[in-house]
């Protein structure tokens, strides 16, 4: 790197549908827990919804957060939160560990404040303007959970919420590395977060024949790479971590969990909500990672992949990691345990790709038994194998056709 | 200074802002005392307004400054 700058990750924060923070969540996933459960709501019956299934919380942030600051944000906003504080304290840091002006947030989300927003057109409704909640727009706008952790860490070299569907959180953390190498920032607090569990998403994907329908099996409804997948559960959550300019963090002595390499961002061009089935954009920023993060496309031992149990998502995304890397990495699904959490989904795997680093383990597909013959890549399935990795790329793409790809390397 | 608004009053204040009601007190200023912001403020008003049986407008709300001028306003408009 020509500039000499290096990216690393000091702290991690999650809360997720296997567990309240970063260890039980890790630990979970290992363990081949998922966090598929029915849907108690009772939208779900009164509007006949074909889906009953979802990836939900463990730990409500409700429980987590003092009552009077959850009533005053969304939960998308809530699950933002409870990660970042998880995660700037796992970096060690407090008020005067960075001057405030060098300290930036870039927190992503796909959907944003659905649950207040449709909370709140309601009471319109039913009871007019004077029960609309004042909050409502900071509740509801979709950099809201980017502001509300900015204003608390008193972030101002730059507060920003990428929205790019489900590339939101991976692409958060792209942001936070060009940040740094370009010398804006020194500490970038970055990830993603997304908390929609409600009638109007699980119907609108419903009527997009996008999710499974495996309702008397939630646990097994997500199984990225099976034959037997037919479609992703939504999921909900946060996941954060803090990045920094190596020398800043060694400076003042933070742990390391590993390097942020390189970055790839690019888009497909190609269709809404489908990906291209020659992988050609999701290709691109595979290699625009490598290449910015001067890695040999044979030292990458693993990818973490996007895969989220859709029929033609998964097959797709192998082609383009042949094409990008070839055919020795040794890949993984979350979303067969986690669900998929749109606009944090990137984030959170982000998070599990640093630690298969850190561990050198790559976690198992959670139900896959029976791998697509389209497949012709090295998918772990059954328990987690352990693997000494050099490098890892973790994979995002989005409904809009985008495309991003994270390279990570050891400490 | 009815003690019954004033009693009612501070539970709004304690459930919108999280302010014990015990602090709520008449010369508390509700900026400058007890860090209620602007959209606070709107929803205790309306909380108030539901609870008291009473109007405050706008223009009405932006003269309360302290807990004792919103007891005093409530009290001889209700």
């Amino acid at each position: 790197m020509t500039s000499g700058i290096e990216v690393v990750i000091t702290g991690l924060g999650a809360t997720t549908p296997l567990g309240g923070d970063v260890t039980s969540t890790w630990d979970a996933l290992l363990a081949g827990k998922s966090g598929v459960r029915p849907m108690t709501h009772d939208w779900v019956e009164k509007y006949d919804l074909p889906v009953k299934i979802a990836s939900q919380l463990v730990v409500d942030p409700t429980e987590v957060l003092p009552r009077v600051e959850a009533r005053r944000l969304d939960r998308s906003e809530q699950v933002a939160i409870v990660a970042s504080r998880q995660a700037w304290s796992d970096a060690g840091h407090n008020d005067d560990t960075v001057d405030k002006q060098r300290l930036a947030v870039i927190i992503g989300t796909g959907i944003g404040g659905a649950i207040t927003l449709l909370t709140q057109d309601d009471l319109l409704e039913t009871q007019g303007l004077r029960k609309v909640s004042p909050l409502t727009v900071p509740m509801l706008m979709p950099n809201g959970p980017a502001a509300h952790v900015g204003l608390e860490l008193k972030a101002q070299a730059g507060v920003h919420a990428p929205v790019s569907a489900c590339a939101s959180g991976a692409e958060a953390i792209a942001w936070a590395y060009r940040m740094i190498m370009s010398g804006e920032a020194d500490v970038v607090v970055a990830g993603g977060a997304e908390a929609c569990i409600t009638a109007i998403p699980v119907a609108g994907f419903s009527q997009a024949r996008t999710m499974s329908t495996r309702n008397d099996e939630p646990e097994k409804a997500s199984r990225p790479f099976d034959t037997a997948r037919d479609g992703f559960v939504l999921g909900e959550g946060a996941g954060v971590m803090v990045l920094e300019r190596r020398e800043f963090a060694e400076a003042r002595g933070a742990k390391i969990y590993g390097r942020l390499a390189g970055i790839g961002t690019s888009a497909d061009g190609y269709h809404i909500t489908a990906p291209d089935p020659e992988g050609v954009g999701q290709s691109r920023a595979i290699a625009a990672a490598l290449r910015s993060g001067n890695i040999d496309p044979s030292d990458v031992g693993h990818v973490n992949c996007h895969a989220t149990s859709t029929p033609v998502g998964d097959v797709a995304e192998t082609v383009a990691i042949r094409k990008a890397i070839g055919d020795h990495p040794v890949l993984t699904a979350p979303k067969g345990a986690l669900g998929h959490l749109l606009g944090a989904a990137g984030a959170v795997e982000a998070i599990v790709t640093v630690l298969s680093i850190r561990d050198g383990v790559v976690p198992q597909t959670l139900n896959l038994e029976n791998l697509d013959p389209a497949v012709t890549l090295d998918v772990v399935a059954g328990e987690p194998r352990k693997v000494k990795l050099d490098a890892a790329v973790n994979d995002s793409f989005g409904f809009g056709g985008h495309n991003v790809a994270l390279a990570f390397t050891p400490a | 200074m009815s003690d019954n608004v004033l009693s009612g009053l501070a539970e709004i204040v304690e459930e919108v802002a999280g302010v014990a009601a015990d602090d709520v007190t008449a010369e508390k200023s509700f900026v400058d005392d007890l860090d209620i912001d602007s959209l606070s403020m709107v929803e205790i008003a309306v909380q108030a307004e539901d609870k008291f049986g009473v109007k405050i407008p706008d223009d009405e709300l932006a003269n309360l400054k302290t807990v004792g001028d919103a007891v005093n306003y409530i009290t001889s408009n209700k």
